[in-house]
């Protein structure tokens, strides 16, 4: 495997979006235009049949790369590539409807993604019709064949999505989402709506998916413990930029960035009887106006004068290969 | 004083009628909280957690009603009480602290006005006064500038600074218990340390007592002394938080624990506990886990168990019924 170009490959990907007041009043009040970097110059690789995984806090960038990466977005620079073709420069339709069944996405709601006036062999077997990869008279088959797959029962396609839980709901987006039989899945908190007991279930039958199809996965969430769970790789974002990119146990046996660790040490554990987390002091800055230098700089341990001044590129660290955007990274 | 508990909650039934029948989201749910204490009550949704919550502040909406049971504040009967004399415990004696601070909060008033007015509802002060106090408040629960941010919006705030001013509204008139229903789960994990942080300072500090209701059991075992588990609106489990968490007896806790993923410790794959929480129309006949144990034997499916003492907690489990532990050991030997 290694030597291949890896399946996905997401360079120096950026998403600037123009918050400004409209232009009358701009001119009134004398104002610059103003802009939102919700992502950053974010570069990453996933290997084919791996899980890429994306963590960070409220207004990181996290589900904005997911959008751009399946295509729902165009990011204002860089490219996405997937098979070593970029995604957005396919002008052709055939080739471009080729490119998107290679393509899913499952979303964090299983209430609001799914049209809750169709009845469930409806919902899982639009991708097939979509696309147009079976006749209509084999659809219902592949329906029944995928809710099996995902551990509904055959009867289930008659239903209608409120008359599942939760976690059926999610089971039901995962159907659909395999209905094309794609290659690469973009799963954006696919299991922060449910409960710990039907959490399990859902993360469980994806790594199971992921080993019988050879499935690909970017799997976005802000719960380390789910991350560690799912992960090969993980990308720690901070402000829309990637602070730290390493493998899962490199990563989590040492964190080199310090908002890594300090994201691990807020992390709540379930057998750390009466800890109180080391304090971090402040919150998520304001995206619009980042502080200067490296935009963790106010909330960081360490900070010295360069952090203020200085953006801190990305350095590649230890026989792990980690990389780090942090000026007082060492080792 | 300092044995008989700040909280007595026995029995308590909260119920639903509706044309389809009367439902029974808090079904004969009892526990203690002593003065500075912090009691976790933990479960999935559809547990009856907020339910428990809002019954003990009397705020459990129409049709519903406490139908059977006791709530004792310092000794004295809190559940039948009037409207008129509840509206003097509930913020004066009792406060609640929500999930979603922005909710919680009013918009149209500054912070300062939303505090001063709840300040001066239960402490006979000044306006001056009370603005002081506001401003103590302000500074106790860690907002900087707390003079200047007093005459501010709750939107100019963060979340977690707007937490922050639901906590201090809730400290106003010094309650003896603190009931806060998930109050960091809106919040950032670097956040939600700093509000959990505060709540136990403040916990150790006035001696104020805490219910923390939440789903997450990394913040309970962080948090709480003690901790109820609960399932379909009973108590599967209850005791001190070290011994339910790290051994746990009722099969939904061991399920729950071994389903629960954790940053640290040896990665293995993860349990999971078959199917899901009963609708509260058709919850099983028994115990209301019976479906989804893999323990399960006859008696589970006829009669509902009773919380019985086990290795330091209260499990209401028939595994661990005397009457019972003979088929039990005979079982796990044919295992």
């Amino acid at each position: 495997m290694s030597g291949d170009t890896p399946l996905i490959q997401a360079r120096d990907l950026s998403a600037v979006f123009d918050v400004s007041k409209p232009w009358l009043n701009r001119m009134l009040a004398m104002e610059q235009k103003r802009f939102l970097t919700a992502v950053d110059t974010v570069d990453f690789d996933i290997p084919k049949g791996k899980t890429f995984a994306l963590v960070g806090e409220s207004g990181s960038g996290k589900s904005t790369i997911g959008r751009m990466i399946v295509g729902l977005q165009k990011p204002t620079t860089g490219q996405v590539l997937i098979d070593g073709q970029n995604l957005f420069s396919i002008t052709n339709e055939k080739q471009k409807l080729a490119m998107r069944r290679r393509i899913q996405m499952i979303f964090q709601s299983p209430y609001a993604s799914l049209n809750p006036r169709w009845r469930v062999k409806h919902i899982i077997g639009e991708p097939v019709r979509a696309f147009n990869l079976l006749p209509s008279g084999e659809i219902d088959k592949r329906v029944e064949e995928l809710l099996d797959q995902v551990g509904l029962a055959k009867s289930d396609g008659e239903k209608f999505p409120h008359e599942f839980s939760g976690g059926q709901r999610q089971r039901i987006a995962i159907a659909r989402a395999l209905a094309s039989n794609p290659e690469f899945i973009v799963c954006d908190e696919p299991t922060s709506a449910l409960d710990v007991s039907v959490q399990s279930q859902v993360l469980n039958l994806m790594k199971a998916l992921q080993r019988e199809l050879g499935l690909t996965y970017l799997f976005i969430s802000h719960d380390l413990s789910v991350i560690r769970y799912m992960a090969d790789q993980i990308g720690v974002l901070y402000l829309g930029r990637l602070v730290e990119v390493a493998d899962r146990d490199t990563l989590f046996d040492n964190p080199r960035h310090p908002y890594t660790r300090m994201l691990m040490d807020a992390a709540p554990h379930i057998d750390a009887f009466g800890r109180t987390a080391e304090i971090v002091s402040g919150e998520i800055p304001d995206p619009i106006n980042k502080p200067s230098g490296c935009s963790f700089h106010p909330r960081c341990e360490l900070t010295a004068d360069q952090c203020r001044r200085e953006r801190p590129e990305v350095r590649v660290f230890g026989p792990e290969k980690a990389r780090v955007a942090c000026h007082l990274c060492t080792a | 004083m300092s044995n008989s508990p700040l909280l007595q909650v026995s029995d308590l039934i909260v119920e639903f009628p509706t044309r389809s029948g009367v439902l029974r989201p808090v079904d004969r749910v009892g526990f203690d909280v002593r003065a500075g204490e912090i009691v976790g009550l933990v479960g999935e949704s559809g547990a009856g957690k907020s339910m428990c919550g809002s019954a003990i502040i009397g705020l459990i909406d129409r049709p519903g009603r406490i139908s059977g049971g006791e709530i004792r504040l310092n000794g004295e009967r809190i559940d039948n009480l009037p409207e008129e004399r509840l509206r003097h415990i509930r913020g004066k004696r009792i406060a609640m602290v929500f999930q979603d601070p922005l909710t919680s909060l009013n918009p149209l008033m500054t912070v300062g006005q939303q505090l001063i007015q709840t300040i001066r509802t239960h402490l006979p002060l000044s306006a001056n006064d009370a603005r002081a106090r506001a401003i103590g408040l302000l500074e106790e629960v860690g907002i900087p500038a707390a003079a200047a941010r007093i005459d501010a919006y709750p939107h100019q705030f963060s979340g977690g600074m707007r937490q922050r001013v639901v906590i201090a509204l809730a400290l106003a008139a010094e309650p003896e218990l603190i009931i806060a229903d998930e109050p960091t789960t809106a919040l950032d994990v670097s956040v939600q340390a700093q509000i959990m942080a505060l709540l136990k300072r403040l916990c150790r500090e006035r001696g104020t007592a805490v219910i923390l209701i939440t789903h997450d059991m990394g913040v309970i075992a962080e948090t709480t002394d003690r901790v109820a588990v609960l399932y379909a609106g009973r108590i599967a489990e209850i005791g001190p938080t070290r011994n339910v968490l790290s051994t746990p007896s009722h099969p939904y806790t061991v399920g729950l624990m071994a389903s629960t993923p954790s940053t640290t410790g040896s990665l293995h794959t993860l349990s999971q506990i078959p199917g899901s929480m009963p609708n509260l129309r058709a919850i099983p006949k028994g115990c209301a886990f019976n479906a989804r144990c893999g323990k399960a034997f006859s008696p589970c499916f006829q009669d509902i168990p009773v919380l019985e003492p086990v290795e330091g907690s209260e499990v209401a489990c028939w595994l661990y019924d005397p009457a019972y532990q003979n088929t039990k050991e005979t079982s796990g030997a044919s295992e």
